[in-house]
């Protein structure tokens, strides 16, 4: 085991949301380079307060790449250099002594700074509330076996699922874009059977309430390559289809009635 | 000082979130609904896209014809106006067409336009030190310009070959039209004019290169049997059309045409 | 004080049936005058506000996270038990309670835990139809595996993110009443006291973490489900954030705390590298299907894995429990783990693990299907390790993991302040003095989709037109007051030590007196350390900063603060049991083979301990368990 001795680190702080923000330099010594970079962020942390100042502000729970609080832009890379891995995740083996790390938190209109690096990511919420769910009130359920679901089609979900909502996919977007993200949720019950009778519905008011909040997206890419779970760009696709489909659908039944 | 429901908070419970779902909210007619959101948006740039796309390659295709000598050329632009004559007059079918085209270009930049606006909104506060990008690249990032660009020469291009405007009077004085060969010789006998000519297809090389994959995701068309060709296609008709279209100032330049 | 567990009368299997049909309601007109506050959005909260909202109450939901889905049910790997017997291995209601009581090693109630098997069942189909993802056969039928102590593959799993999944259905019900409007969440807001007028609880209080802002929020009934109290060892496989507050608060306003010094120790989580980590991370405990755990034979054997030949291994579990093998229950294989690096056979570069191996699954299945079944978990140790499992034996060592004990719950979940309820990882729940692998989703689920829900309006069905008190009650005010003050505490104490520090500490203590072997002269010497180190927590603690916006040092300092006291009586549980049972195992209390000696004569009981002001002085009540339909056995898993 052994250490990284020395690191600059310019950290962005800033008091509130619509308060100034800076840049403030660090120096840290002597890092373990098993210890990840919250761990890192934990000793400056410790001896900020060792000195009677703050300490910096950052999301974080789980530290195992699960629960998707940690965030950080890392050296212009959301979650940082290595990919496919959380911030909690980042070891400090991926640094080596004598470099200067930035840190910044998110950017995005609908990711509102809080402090420091911890942003407000709740508008991921709004988007789940306006369609992201089946709807299966508690106690009507039918034997779990009576839906089969072939095996393909399960991992598909699968794969869409496994999104932990961190919101790096906004935040490395050039445009800001919730693409990602929204085409992960929708692409999860879109696939299943059980999500077939909301499908249109779903994608129609989850697209619409994304809209409202976040840029579009122009196919860059950019998020797929940050996200830690490595959501493929299809579920953009699968949400642009099924959107559009949407619409048709819906109109015919207003047309209907 | 009892309630037989206690749901008032002491202090501010500003932060309680709730009733959230969106009700049915207004809607416009079908395509204009579609329109109003940034997915409808992409799906009329795609489809826009295309049609320009097909435009372009026939257009090249359709200029090769200047290699085979000024009479072939001619007579190429005389048959695109004679087009379904006599069932429909003179120039109708083309005419149909330019009104096509430009609808397309209208609606394409309106949505551009109108895409960038939001995309600036979304991030108001831009980062404040230089990002890394790993798969964004410089033809994604760059359509805005690349398109802009293109526009302005379309501009030019029609007010120089169509219009006559920015181009030299012909032989006897006056432009022209059906002496298309010539016009195209005159016109881009120029250097500035040939190297205008360049760098615009170039550009507009670059926006093909993301836009005719682009179109695949914008519609949705995705599928493991073709996704690996995607980029492929892309790269390949960018090639194509700049090839074609850089030939030909280069061409005159050097005398091989004219 | 008599605990009234409120067990309903009849046989066994009939009980909650009888329970349910005898069980007072309330009309849906008259739902939603009820206001139910519940505290925790993981899968036991999220799911019972979800469907306390859909039968019309109207619920007020809280976390301290930023979104629901974050809530450390997210974490949990390996999978859930339900006994549907699609494998027709022979499994059944039965068998699982069977399973979970011995498990428990005979210290949980039957009542409870016979009810939670037979709802098991309702849990997969409702999750399904919910859209998680559970892992499929080829002909599209939900797949299985099995897990620690059970001999039946009744273990759903989602690849190695079953939690991930099942808290995410959770919160897309959640998140569907919140948008319908019959819920209203409130985020980033942490419990930091409950009110109780005339002996009825009345409401909470609670800090906004954005503000500092304390407030006051009136219901019928208070939901506490708020998860366990592992990180009390400082190092755990808990998220960051998870505290013991709400449950500690509620203890202190009246609510008997149980079997505190149950605490799970999880065998497969990946040693300590440094002193800088601040948390250990678990590796699924399904991992101990197709691994083959062993250390070498010769202590001072410094041979790289692949080099030490099969007679040179000692595959200990296969040894000493031939039918279980490397399936055995968490304590026993933790203990056996610790025993052999104790003797010094621990591998690694600290001789602090034993190997997890991999190889022969790898010949026999093809890496394909090892990839297939453990993928995420392989890479997920690579990236912290910096190994490669399948080349190189997973290198592992129990670590703590789950909290058996927590709020003493009747059969109704009700805690013994009238109107607070508590569910999950918070009540001492029903899986005794240890438990089994995949049965805290499945309880906590249970409790929130199917329990409670029936339970509440029983509770709530007197209480209709009868006025309850607001807000403006002066007990809400004084509870906001001492809030206040608390913290205002912490942050004037102007000391030199960070709430880090002493928490770091206060877990050094916890692990090594009151961890995975206890003695009596180790707990007494815990329970002279602790109140010295408390002490100086108080004299010495330094918060910077201040209340008005997101201090997370401040935060810290009230759940250390909460820490610490729950600390000492753990401490005192564990020396009041003078026995071994399931996790809790005190040397002094040992067959001659080293396993845990129960004594059913003096200790079938659950200890409920009370607050009286002084965390070294709280009194302890006791609830006899009654066994009817199993008879008392030593567990044996050889
Ligand atoms: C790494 C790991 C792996 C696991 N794997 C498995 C497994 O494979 N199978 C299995 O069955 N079990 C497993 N478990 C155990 C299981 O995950 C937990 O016991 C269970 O998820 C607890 O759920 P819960 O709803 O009770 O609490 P949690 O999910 O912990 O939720 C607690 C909630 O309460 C809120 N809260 C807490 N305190 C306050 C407060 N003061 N104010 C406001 N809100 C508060 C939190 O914000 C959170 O929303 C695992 C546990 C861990 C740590
Ligand atoms: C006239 C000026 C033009 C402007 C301002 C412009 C601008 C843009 C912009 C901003 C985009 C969005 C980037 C993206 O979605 O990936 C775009 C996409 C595209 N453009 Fe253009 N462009 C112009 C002309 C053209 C022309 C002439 C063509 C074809 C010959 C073309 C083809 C495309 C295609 C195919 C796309 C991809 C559409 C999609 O992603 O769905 N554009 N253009
Ligand atoms: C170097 C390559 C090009 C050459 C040599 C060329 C040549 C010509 C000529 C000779 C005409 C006049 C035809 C006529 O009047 O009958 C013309 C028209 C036109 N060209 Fe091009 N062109 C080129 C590239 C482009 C490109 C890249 C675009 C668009 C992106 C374009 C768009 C048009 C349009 C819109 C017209 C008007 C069509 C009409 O009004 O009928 N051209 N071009
Ligand atoms: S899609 Fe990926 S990057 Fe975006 S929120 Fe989900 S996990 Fe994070
Ligand atoms: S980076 Fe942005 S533009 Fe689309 S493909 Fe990803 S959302
Ligand atoms: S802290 Fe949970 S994902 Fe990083």
């Amino acid at each position: 085991m052994s250490h990284l001795e020395h690191l600059t680190l310019k950290v962005w702080r800033q008091p509130g949301p619509d308060a100034p923000g800076r840049f403030e330099t660090h120096v840290v010594e002597r890092i373990s380079d098993e210890a990840s970079f919250l761990e890192m962020l934990d000793q400056l942390n410790e001896r900020l307060v060792a000195e009677g100042k703050e300490a910096i502000v950052f999301d974080h729970d789980c530290r195992e790449g699960i629960c998707g609080t940690c965030s950080l832009m890392i050296d212009g890379r959301a979650h940082g250099p290595k990919r496919a891995t959380t911030t909690c995740q980042l070891h400090m083996r991926s640094f080596s002594s004598g470099d200067t790390i930035v840190v910044e938190p998110w950017r995005a209109a609908a990711f509102p700074v809080v402090r420091d690096l911890m942003v407000d990511r709740s508008a991921f919420d709004r988007i789940i509330e306006a369609g992201g769910y089946i709807t299966a009130p508690t106690g009507g359920a039918p034997d779990a076996n009576l839906i089969p679901v072939p095996k393909p089609v399960a991992d598909a979900a699968m794969d869409a699922a496994a999104c932990i909502g961190c919101g790096a996919c906004v935040a490395a977007c050039p445009n800001g874009a919730a693409n990602l993200f929204t085409g992960a949720k929708i692409a999860h019950l879109n696939v299943l059977p059980q999500g077939q009778a909301e499908r249109h519905a779903r994608a129609e008011a989850m697209v619409e309430t994304m809209d409202e909040r976040f840029g579009s997206c122009t196919n860059h890419g950019e998020c797929s390559a940050a996200c830690p779970k490595e959501i493929p760009l299809d579920v953009i696709a699968l949400m642009h289809r099924d959107y559009r489909s949407a619409k048709i659908t819906n109109r015919r039944d207003l047309s209907r009635r | 000082m009892s309630v037989a429901a206690p749901d008032r908070p002491s202090g501010a419970a500003a932060r309680a979130v709730t009733g959230t779902a969106r009700g049915p909210r207004r809607r416009r007619a079908f395509l204009l609904d579609l329109y109003a959101t940034s997915v409808g948006k992409k799906y009329a740039m795609a489809v826009t896209g295309i049609a320009m796309m097909g435009f372009v390659l026939a257009h090249m295709v359709g200029n090769l014809k200047m290699y085979l000598g000024a009479a072939e050329l001619d007579h190429y632009a005389e048959f695109l106006r004679m087009l379904a004559y006599p069932l429909a007059p003179k120039d109708a079918v083309l005419w149909i067409a330019r009104v096509a085209l430009l609808g397309a270009v209208a609606l394409h930049v309106h949505a551009a336009w109108s895409l960038t606006v939001l995309n600036r909104r979304a991030r108001p506060v831009r980062y404040q030190t230089a990002r890394d990008y790993e798969e964004a690249s410089l033809a994604s990032r760059s359509m805005r310009w690349s398109g802009v660009v293109v526009l302005a020469f379309i501009v030019w291009h029609v007010a120089d070959l169509t219009l006559g405007v920015t181009n030299t009077i012909g032989a006897d004085g006056t432009f022209v039209k059906e002496e298309v060969y010539d016009n195209v010789v005159r016109s881009l006998g120029r250097w500035p004019v040939a190297l205008f000519y360049v760098v615009a297809n170039l550009l507009l090389g670059l926006h093909l290169r993301h836009g005719a994959w682009s179109i695949f995701q914008s519609l949705g068309w995705s599928s493991p049997r073709f996704n690996p060709w995607r980029r492929a296609f892309a790269g390949g008709f960018a090639a194509v059309i700049v090839v074609g279209n850089v030939s030909f100032p280069v061409a005159v330049t050097l005398g091989i045409v004219g | 004080m008599r605990l009234d567990a409120k067990i309903p009368a009849g046989p066994l299997a009939d009980k909650w049936d009888a329970y349910k049909a005898s069980a007072k309601l309330v009309n849906p007109n008259n739902k939603r005058k009820f206001k139910v506050i519940v505290v925790g959005t993981g899968l036991a909260g999220a799911s019972a506000a979800a469907t306390l909202a859909e039968l019309g109450y109207q619920v007020d939901a809280f976390t301290f996270h930023d979104t629901p889905r974050r809530a450390h049910s997210i974490a949990a790997q390996g999978g859930i038990n339900a006994a549907k017997n699609y494998q027709g291995d022979g499994d059944s209601v039965h068998r699982l309670f069977m399973d979970t009581i011995k498990g428990g090693d005979f210290r949980s109630r039957e009542s409870n835990v016979h009810r939670l098997a037979q709802v098991s069942v309702r849990i997969i189909d409702q999750m399904v139809a919910q859209g998680v993802p559970f892992a499929r056969e080829y002909g599209g039928l939900l797949d299985n595996r099995s897990f620690g102590g059970a001999q039946v593959s009744r273990t759903f799993y989602a690849r190695g993110q079953t939690g991930q999944q099942l808290l995410l259905g959770a919160y897309q019900q959640l998140a569907r009443q919140i948008g319908l409007g019959g819920v209203r969440l409130f985020t980033r807001t942490e419990l930091v006291d409950v009110v109780v007028i005339d002996g009825r609880c009345a409401g909470i209080v609670v800090r906004d973490l954005l503000t500092g802002e304390v407030s006051s929020h009136a219901a019928h009934a208070v939901v506490l489900a708020t998860g366990g109290y592992g990180n009390v060892f400082f190092l755990s496989t808990n998220a960051m954030n998870c505290n013991v507050t709400a449950a500690w608060r509620a203890h202190r306003r009246g609510a008997l705390f149980a079997n505190p010094c149950y605490t799970q120790i999880h065998p497969t989580c990946i040693p300590q590298s440094d002193e800088s980590q601040s948390k250990l991370t678990l590796m699924s405990e399904s991992l101990r299907n197709d691994g083959r755990v062993w250390v070498p034979r010769d202590a001072d054997d410094r041979r790289a894995p692949g080099d030490i030949p099969e007679d040179g291994r000692d595959y200990y579990l296969e040894r000493l429990y031939p039918s279980y093998g490397n399936l055995a229950p968490r304590d026993i294989s933790s203990r056996a783990a610790k025993r052999l690096v104790d003797k010094g056979h621990g591998v690694g570069p600290l001789k602090n693990g034993v190997y997890l191996d991999f190889s022969d699954a790898v010949r026999r299945l093809g890496r394909g299907t090892v990839q297939e079944r453990y993928g995420n978990l392989f890479d997920m140790y690579e990236r912290i390790a910096g190994e490669n499992p399948y080349d190189v034996p997973m290198r592992i060592y129990p670590a703590t993991h789950y909290t058996m004990g927590g709020l003493w719950v009747d059969y109704e979940l009700g805690t013994t302040i009238p109107g607070l309820y508590a569910a999950g990882e918070a009540n001492f729940s029903d899986h005794g003095a240890n438990r089994l692998g995949a049965s805290a989703l499945m309880q906590g689920l249970a409790d929130g989709y199917f329990v409670l829900p029936a339970t509440i309006s029983n509770g709530l069905a007197p209480l209709l037109n009868q006025r309850v008190p607001g807000t403006d009650h002066p007990a809400f005010a004084a509870a906001e007051r001492e809030a206040r003050d608390r913290f205002a505490r912490y942050l004037g104490t102007n000391g030199t030590r960070s709430p880090d520090w002493f928490h770091r500490e206060l877990g050094r203590i916890i692990w090594d007196y009151c961890g995975m072997e206890r003695s009596r002269e180790g707990l007494e010497k815990a329970l002279s350390e602790l109140p010295a180190l408390y002490e100086e927590f108080r004299r010495d603690l330094r918060v910077t900063g201040s209340g008005e916006h997101v201090n997370q040092t401040l935060e810290k300092a009230g759940r250390v603060d909460d820490f610490f006291q729950l600390g000492m009586l753990m401490c005192r549980d564990a020396l009041a049991r003078e026995e071994s049972c399931g996790a809790h195992f005190r040397v002094e209390y040992q067959t001659p083979e080293g396993e845990a000696q129960r004594n059913d004569a003096d200790f079938c009981n659950v200890s409920a301990w009370e607050w009286t002001g002084d965390p070294m002085a709280s009194t302890l009540h006791v609830e006899d368990l009654a066994f009817e339909a199993v008879q008392l056995a030593t567990r044996s898993y050889k």
